[in-house]
């Protein structure tokens, strides 16, 4: 039976911390819990439940920045934002239901934990490019902050950066200040029927270096789906483009309004395509967009039964495989060849995560030098052991 | 400005510092006579001078790590420096560091536009980038005003941003990758053609650490497909607050303009004396708003600004329509600080961020510190991000004027603390701001930012004296007392 603490204040927070850090005891570290599923399975004596500090401090639409606690929802971020037609433009998936758990659930901070992001990394960035600046708790039990509230900032060193992704590995965040960016008023899509893989990534990666200013490309079997948003003029205008661009591809081509296309690229964000097949392994790989096709045939040939879809101009894939014992990391992996990118095992039952590196291997070099950085933050160890392997 | 006292064993083993590079770096690598070493003696900071131990400009990755480990065995410190451009003194020498000079790293390695990003090393300048694309349509986002000299080693440094960051990020919203060398000599890669990183985010880490950490070898940037229009809309109001309302409206409307700039009625004037851009002299604050993007949505957009400018008051509304009216109004804004110059022997420029809604509130602060130490105080910011660049008129020679102009700067910063801003918006903390660290980090702050450091160089010799106000020994840093506890928290709602 694990223990939880459940701070209420920033003065609870630190001492929780304080606590834990004479205790010699480790915390596992959760806002609602939602992504429990991923990473390194933990053993910890205590959870540390940063639910009890939420709610939202401060949130100026002009100055594009909210500021808000730890444990606040997700789901109460977006709804505020979205009275004021702004949004978190890193779209944030809701990986509850690829996880086997409900949708809506998880906190900002945890999506920014995990330096999540959806379609629109490839115009607007992830988590990282959004998290302005934080205050926490490191594992000296000691209260500090990094960057601030306002949009051009360089001054210290950019803690929010490596926090951002560290899986609650390095301090426990008290408050957090987030970019948020106008939410647009039209969004179209222009689907490619009918297109293989590698043609698909070559139609993509024209639409990305075109003017058309397209946010989202995503490659599900048999349709290519390339996103335009902004005031509805533009997005005429651009679709027009686009089309006429596209020609060459030879495919048969459809447009989705603005309803239709939310919907398509919510289920593209929350990898909906994988949920229906809870007994699969899922892996993300990125890669840059156009080595996406070499290295999903050479996980084909090994693994016939592989299913797959394209995010990011092809540099990101969605990777589905049949149950085995070791998720076929070394396969997945092996296939990346040199190209540079990483895989990250998503879905898979703890003992398969406890046993296989759920996050890419570094080089020795690199691991070290990681390893100082959780320490100079860290350097017993408390906050989410294991999780990042 | 004081800097760390010189470690006199290292001067005096001068000559058998300078041989051991020679023998890592031969031929004319190696600058150690005073001539030779005279044009690094400061980089755009150029109050401070101070000659380097010895100059040396490696041409190989391995010759970087030689010297960095030869460095890191002999404890000599190591002063990075790209183009020199440093507004903060980043790259200004230290009397017993030799200066790392990475000019001769300037080669674009791989242009690859279907992944859209360059490959180039470290000492490609910021505009060569865009220069080795343009052809093809494409450019390189950040674009600091030093962007024909500075260099994208110094730009990853220093997170460089420039007049479009608002829309288009600053540098660190613009790498995919790096190569660097650690102090211990050895090569790591962060990042590359894909996006994000597997562990943690070391490269977003690196990327403004103001060369503290690791010497760059490689930058991967992403490139973006050239906007294809720009339009630009020049916007005088009778009151300063006319204009902030403005910015602030204009954003609360939902429209992220690639650009927005704001100057006050004595900017104005220089600039306009300058280049005669046909500025309204009447103007108290002159906003110069860009819009780009596809043309039917550059025009819709131009309207709407216009339409808000004129409900928020301004007196004078004028559409750039052509390319070489855009570039006009631009051309006073780009002068502005040589324009400022031609009324004032020197001047220094600040580089406060404050929140947007605070904007009015500031300045008229910024004016009453102004009088209070006698020296005029001109501004020019990028509005649309809160970053001020306010510029101090002094005279250099009169030491007078010099000290009250270093007093009334850092007011002016603490002021852009005061109302929840920072010291540096995109210049960096260098020697320049170092001092008013305090101001706005608190020791424990700043603990934790030198234990970083020290994950990276644990004997503090990479770019020794910068930003930090004080450095402590990493294993004083490191140094841990955990006391056993008494009581497990009984206010803390447990379950």
């Amino acid at each position: 039976m694990t223990n939880t603490i459940k701070p209420r204040d920033a003065k609870e927070l630190r001492q929780a911390v304080e606590w834990a850090l004479g205790e010699g005891v480790t915390l596992d570290v959760r806002g609602e819990g939602s992504k429990l599923a991923l990473g390194q399975p933990m053993q910890c004596a205590q959870v540390l439940d940063l639910s009890g500090l939420s709610g939202i401090v401060d949130y100026a639409p002009e100055e594009l920045v909210v500021t808000l606690r730890a444990g606040t929802a997700m789901r109460e971020v977006e709804a505020l934002l979205a009275q004021r037609n702004q949004m978190l433009a890193f779209e944030p998936p809701d990986l509850g239901p690829l996880l086997g758990r409900a949708p809506g659930q998880g906190t900002l901070v945890g999506a920014v934990m995990g330096n999540l992001a959806g379609s629109r990394r490839l115009s607007a960035g992830a988590a990282r490019d959004h998290l302005l600046g934080f205050s926490g708790v490191n594992g000296r039990g000691e209260a500090f902050k990094s960057g601030g509230r306002v949009m051009k900032n360089v001054t210290g060193y950019d803690l929010s950066k490596v926090l951002a992704g560290s899986w609650g590995t390095l301090a426990v965040l008290d408050e957090v200040s987030v970019k948020v960016l106008p939410a647009p008023d039209q969004t179209a899509t222009l689907m490619l029927l009918g297109l293989d893989d590698a043609a698909a990534v070559r139609a993509m990666c024209a639409a990305m270096g075109s003017p058309h200013e397209v946010s989202g490309a995503a490659h599900l079997p048999g349709r290519t789906a390339l996103r335009l948003e902004g005031v509805a003029p533009s997005v005429e205008a651009r679709l027009k483009g686009l089309r006429d661009l596209m020609a060459d591809a030879g495919a048969k081509m459809e447009e989705l309004g603005t309803l239709e296309s939310r919907t398509f690229w919510r289920e593209v964000r929350d990898v909906a395509p994988l949920n229906a097949t809870p007994e699969e392994i899922v892996w993300k790989i990125s890669c840059p967009p156009t080595e996406g096709p070499a290295i999903l045939a050479r996980i084909k040939t090994q693994r016939p039964a592989a299913r797959a879809f394209y995010d990011w101009s092809g540099g990101l894939i969605w990777l589905a495989l049949p149950p085995t014992a070791d998720a076929d990391h070394a396969i997945v992996r092996g296939a990346l060849g040199a190209t540079g990118g990483h895989a990250t095992l998503i879905r898979a039952p703890e003992a398969m995560r406890a046993a296989v590196p759920v996050f890419q291997p570094q080089s020795p070099a690199l691991a070290a030098l990681a390893a100082r950085v959780k320490e100079s933050f860290d350097p017993k160890g408390l906050f989410n052991p294991d999780r990042m392997g | 400005m004081e800097m760390p006292p010189l470690d006199p064993a290292i001067l005096a083993r001068r000559s058998e510092i300078v041989a051991a590079l020679r023998a890592i770096v031969p031929g004319e690598g190696v600058i150690d006579d005073l001539d030779g070493m005279r044009p690094f003696e400061c980089d755009a900071l150029s109050a401070y001078r101070q000659m380097p131990l010895v100059v040396v400009l490696p041409e190989t990755v391995a010759q970087v790590a030689a010297i960095l480990r030869y460095c890191q065995d002999n404890k000599v410190k190591v002063v990075p420096r790209g183009g020199g451009t440093s507004l903060s003194g980043g790259s200004m020498p230290v009397g017993d560091a030799i200066l790392l000079a990475m000019g001769k790293f300037n080669r674009v390695l791989e242009i690859d536009y279907a992944n859209r990003c360059a490959r180039v090393q470290p000492g490609v300048t910021n505009l060569g980038v865009t220069k080795a694309v343009e052809h093809e349509g494409f450019y390189y986002a950040p674009d600091p005003s030093s962007q024909i000299a500075c260099s994208i080693g110094g730009n990853v440094a220093e997170n460089s941003g420039g007049v479009h960051c608002l829309k288009y990020g600053l540098t660190t919203n613009n790498l995919l990758g790096i190569e660097m060398v650690l102090m211990n000599g050895e090569v790591v890669r962060l990042g590359g053609k894909h996006l994000d990183s597997g562990g943690y985010d070391l490269l977003g880490l690196m990327t403004g650490s103001e060369g503290l950490l690791g010497v760059v070898t490689e930058v991967t940037v992403r490139l973006l497909r050239k906007p294809s229009t720009a339009r630009a809309v020049l916007l005088g109001f009778p009151t300063e607050a006319g204009a902030a309302d403005c910015v602030a409206a204009v954003i609360a409307s939902g429209i992220i303009p690639g650009g927005m700039e704001m100057m006050d009625k004595e900017a104005t004037k220089c600039a306009e004396a300058y280049v005669g851009a046909g500025y309204p002299l009447d103007a108290e604050g002159l906003l110069i708003v860009e819009l780009d993007g596809p043309p039917v949505e550059v025009d819709y957009l131009v309207e709407r600004v216009a339409e808000i400018a004129k409900g928020r008051g301004a007196t004078t509304i004028r559409v750039s329509h052509d390319e070489q009216e855009r570039v006009l109004f631009w051309a006073g804004r780009k002068a502005a600080f040589p324009a400022v110059g031609q009324i004032s022997p020197d001047y220094m420029c600040l580089d406060g961020s404050v929140p947007r809604g605070k904007l009015v509130e500031v300045l008229a602060e910024m004016r009453r510190l102004s009088k209070q130490y006698g020296l005029r105080v001109v501004n020019v910011f990028h509005a649309g991000d809160g970053n001020l660049h306010p510029l101090i008129l002094f005279d250099a020679n009169d030491p007078d004027e010099l000290r009250r102009c270093e007093e009334l700067g850092a007011d002016i910063l603490r002021l852009c603390v005061r109302v929840g801003g920072v010291l540096t918006g995109e210049h960096g903390v260098g020697i320049e701001k170092r001092d008013l660290m305090g101001v706005q980090f608190t020791e424990i702050d700043l603990d934790q930012q030198m234990r970083v450091k020290c994950a990276f160089d644990p004997d503090h010799l990479l770019n020794p004296g910068k930003v930090f106000p004080k450095l402590r020994r990493c294993a004083e840093l490191g140094r841990l007392v955990v006391t056993q506890n008494n009581i497990p928290f009984p206010d803390i709602p447990r379950f």
